[in-house]
């Protein structure tokens, strides 16, 4: 319809944020910042059986600049706190933030003396992960809501 | 060697360090002054018949609201002879500090660290003596009782503390 | 022209040691470890180890919870093998208690205990190979570890964090189709084992980067207090299942394996023999497994079955009671350690009488073990810390607490 009936069956018209956003989404490099013991569920989803590379995710390098999607997986305490910020900063924009499992959402079950009571008093969360820990079938559904996420990003003003 | 023969060896040599010692559960528990743990513990390494020369476990204990005092506990394990013993020292409240065996079982060099650093037990003549596992800027010993449980320290958070 | 004179009339070059930060978010440091690290060149002058960026607070919440409300508590410690940490701390509670299990309770555990053995095994060869650069026996070792998750989900509901354990025995029975699952898993092992040993054991690189790499004697690993494979690689014979038997353990027929010249190689060769040893610990275990409870049936232990609660007036009352009150051991202390994967992992547990513990230490094996690391690696280049600490076999929810 359109300009499209006059181009001819090989010519697609899209908008610039679609192309870009489907190139973001599809190709998202995860950080992992495994604390405890949700690292080995986030490691599990690597493996074979549950193959987070088919979502694009594949390059799970441990450099914040080279990554886009920082899965914090595990405890924050305060001692690690300055740290989470400091990777986080490193990273450059745009940048996403996933919470996974209940002691980076909100302390989970250690309401202690040492413990964040939750990663956002630190750093922005975008999608948190309930779970102790989540299956790496949770962990896949926070990346494709990641990734819903990204699609609605609107180019003019970056949210 | 059983728990007698083992109690028997120890106050043939040192009966007047020894305050008591006690059984439970077939484990042997001795109580001793805390001046002459070092003495003891040397004597129970290098003795052959006792050969104690494994410190499983060095960890204290808050006693303070019940009976006055601390504990410092100490578990030794005999890998040649497979036997066990609890070595256990009372500490006053008001100067806690007791001499260090980190020259007779190096391993206890980070027991005794994470017992200063949750206690506030001092060890005379450990090389290294600072806290382990709380930050730098956290104030106070954890483990104590009077601690709360909760008991936050926000101001360690304050260059990152998110404020939106 | 350039004379002598001329040269060392300028500026005479100085040497520094550099001083370099590794971690606490690094890929090879297994967690949240801090190493700094004076070199000296490549080589390393001086190493020290910072840790307490994951300590939570477990031994002081555990004073807060019930005993059966630290179960859970203790399977986020060493996360990589949770189930022993649940056993390690139900022998403790139940030495306090001075109460003995129903055999077919102890058999269970054994068998679970062990396939957490080798699953923690499984994890400690896929990250350090990963470290050392081989990189697809990461995706060989979780294709068996999701094998033994499958397991642990069917039996508990969990794949890792099984809290299936009680006091006094397990929480509930096996359910139908356990023991063949098991058995599939168990036939097909060894063959796998053998597969992962042909890309590493003979392997001239492997070899070159761990045979006399982060050497420790034996007087030296005694000394330190290292305990598991990283003690039985230095040569010493000591493993708790042989000298101290819990849970059952003299009835099995099984070789400890030991090392001889302390290096990483030797601590690989200990770990993939155990894991030999584990498969055939647990295919004995299926054989014998005998019928009867699967807790003990006493009622200030364990939840009475539920067809009596609904039936029966003492059984209803037990049943309030244990729900409101908790297990309430008698006043004393108690020392119980077992062989984790990882070491000596012990319990010291101080009751005062009341339903929760006064005093609850625990012994970490990885703790004692790091404390090692600075003695194995001074003199050493770079590249072999990254050896060194995968074949130490951290966990840092362990160490921190």
């Amino acid at each position: 319809m359109g300009l499209e009936s006059h181009l001819g069956d090989n010519i697609l018209t899209t908008t610039l944020s679609t192309m870009l956003n489907w190139a973001r989404k599809s190709s998202l490099w995860p950080m992992p910042f495994g604390l405890a013991c949700c690292a080995i569920e986030m490691m599990a989803v690597v493996a074979p059986r549950y193959d987070l590379a088919r979502f694009g995710a594949e390059v799970f390098r441990f450099s914040p600049r080279q990554s886009d999607l920082m899965i914090v997986a595990g405890t924050l305490t305060y001692k690690m706190a300055s740290v989470a910020k400091k990777i986080y900063d490193q990273m450059p924009e745009p940048k996403w933030v996933i919470a996974m499992g209940a002691c980076a959402i909100s302390g989970g079950v250690f309401n202690t003396y040492s413990v964040v009571q939750g990663l956002d008093q630190v750093v922005p969360v975008d999608v948190y992960l309930p779970g102790c820990p989540p299956r790496p079938e949770a962990l896949i559904h926070a990346i494709m809501e990641i990734q819903k996420k990204i699609e609605k990003e609107s180019l003019k003003t970056g949210k | 060697m059983d728990n007698e023969a083992i109690t028997a060896a120890i106050k043939n040599e040192f009966s007047e360090a020894i305050l008591s010692t006690g059984v439970f559960r077939n484990e042997l528990t001795c109580y001793l002054k805390k001046e002459d743990i070092a003495k003891v513990a040397a004597f129970l390494k290098e003795n052959k018949e006792l050969d104690f020369d494994y410190l499983s476990d060095l960890c204290g204990v808050d006693r303070i609201e019940t009976d006055g005092y601390f504990e410092v506990v100490y578990h030794l394990y005999s890998i040649t002879r497979n036997h066990r013993i609890r070595l256990k020292v009372l500490v006053p409240s008001n100067e806690p500090c007791v001499p260090t065996v980190t020259n007779i079982w190096k391993t206890a060099n980070w027991h005794e660290r994470e017992t200063y650093d949750m206690f506030g037990i001092k060890f005379d003549g450990h090389p290294d003596l600072r806290k382990i596992l709380t930050p730098e800027d956290f104030d106070g010993h954890p483990l104590r009782k009077g601690y709360p449980l909760d008991g936050r320290q926000p101001s360690t958070l304050k260059d990152v503390y998110r404020k939106d | 022209m350039v004379t002598d004179s001329s040269i060392t009339a300028a500026s005479p070059t100085t040497t520094h040691l550099m001083t370099i930060n590794m971690g606490p978010q690094h890929p090879s440091t297994h967690g949240v470890l801090r190493l700094l690290l004076e070199l000296d060149g490549e080589v390393i002058v001086k190493a020290e180890p910072h840790i307490g960026f994951l300590h939570r607070g477990v031994e002081k919440l555990a004073e807060y919870r019930t005993y059966h409300q630290c179960i859970p508590l203790t399977d986020r410690l060493d996360y990589v093998a949770p189930f022993s940490n649940n056993l390690a701390y139900a022998i403790a509670v139940e030495k306090l208690l001075g109460i003995e299990i129903p055999e077919r309770a102890q058999h269970i555990r054994v068998i679970l205990c062990e396939l957490t053995r080798i699953s923690s095994h499984l994890l400690w060869l896929a990250t350090h190979a990963l470290d050392i650069g081989a990189m697809s026996v990461f995706f060989y070792c979780f294709r068996e570890r999701e094998a033994i998750s499958d397991i642990f989900e069917m039996v508990s509901g969990a794949r890792m964090n099984l809290s299936y354990i009680r006091v006094g025995g397990v929480s509930r029975d096996l359910p139908g189709g356990f023991l063949e699952k098991t058995r599939t898993f168990v036939m097909e092992f060894p063959s796998r084992l053998n597969e992962y040993e042909t890309l590493l054991t003979t392997n001239p690189i492997w070899k070159k980067r761990t045979v006399d790499v982060g050497i420790i004697s034996a007087e030296d690993a005694v000394d330190y207090g290292l305990s598991g494979p990283s003690l039985r690689g230095s040569g010493v014979n000591w493993d708790i299942r042989k000298a101290e038997p819990y849970s059952g353990y003299d009835k099995y027929h099984f070789t400890v394996p030991l090392g001889k010249n302390g290096d990483v190689y030797d601590r690989y060769c200990v770990r993939i023999e155990e894991m030999r040893q584990s498969n055939s610990i647990v295919h004995q275990a299926l054989n014998i497994l005998p019928t009867g409870d699967f807790i003990a049936q006493m009622p200030g232990v364990a939840l009475p079955p539920k067809e009596d609660v609904e039936t029966k007036m003492e059984a209803m009352i037990h049943h309030f009671k244990l729900v409101l009150d908790g297990i309430r051991p008698p006043k004393g202390e108690v020392y119980a350690s077992v062989e984790a994967p990882k070491g000596e992992l012990g319990f010291y547990i101080v009751s005062d009488g009341s339903g929760r513990p006064y005093r609850l230490k625990i012994r970490p094996p990885s703790f004692v073990n790091l404390e090692a690391l600075p003695k194995m690696v001074e003199g050493r280049l770079l590249p072999d810390v990254v050896a060194t600490i995968g074949s130490l076999d951290i966990v840092l929810g362990e160490i921190d607490r």
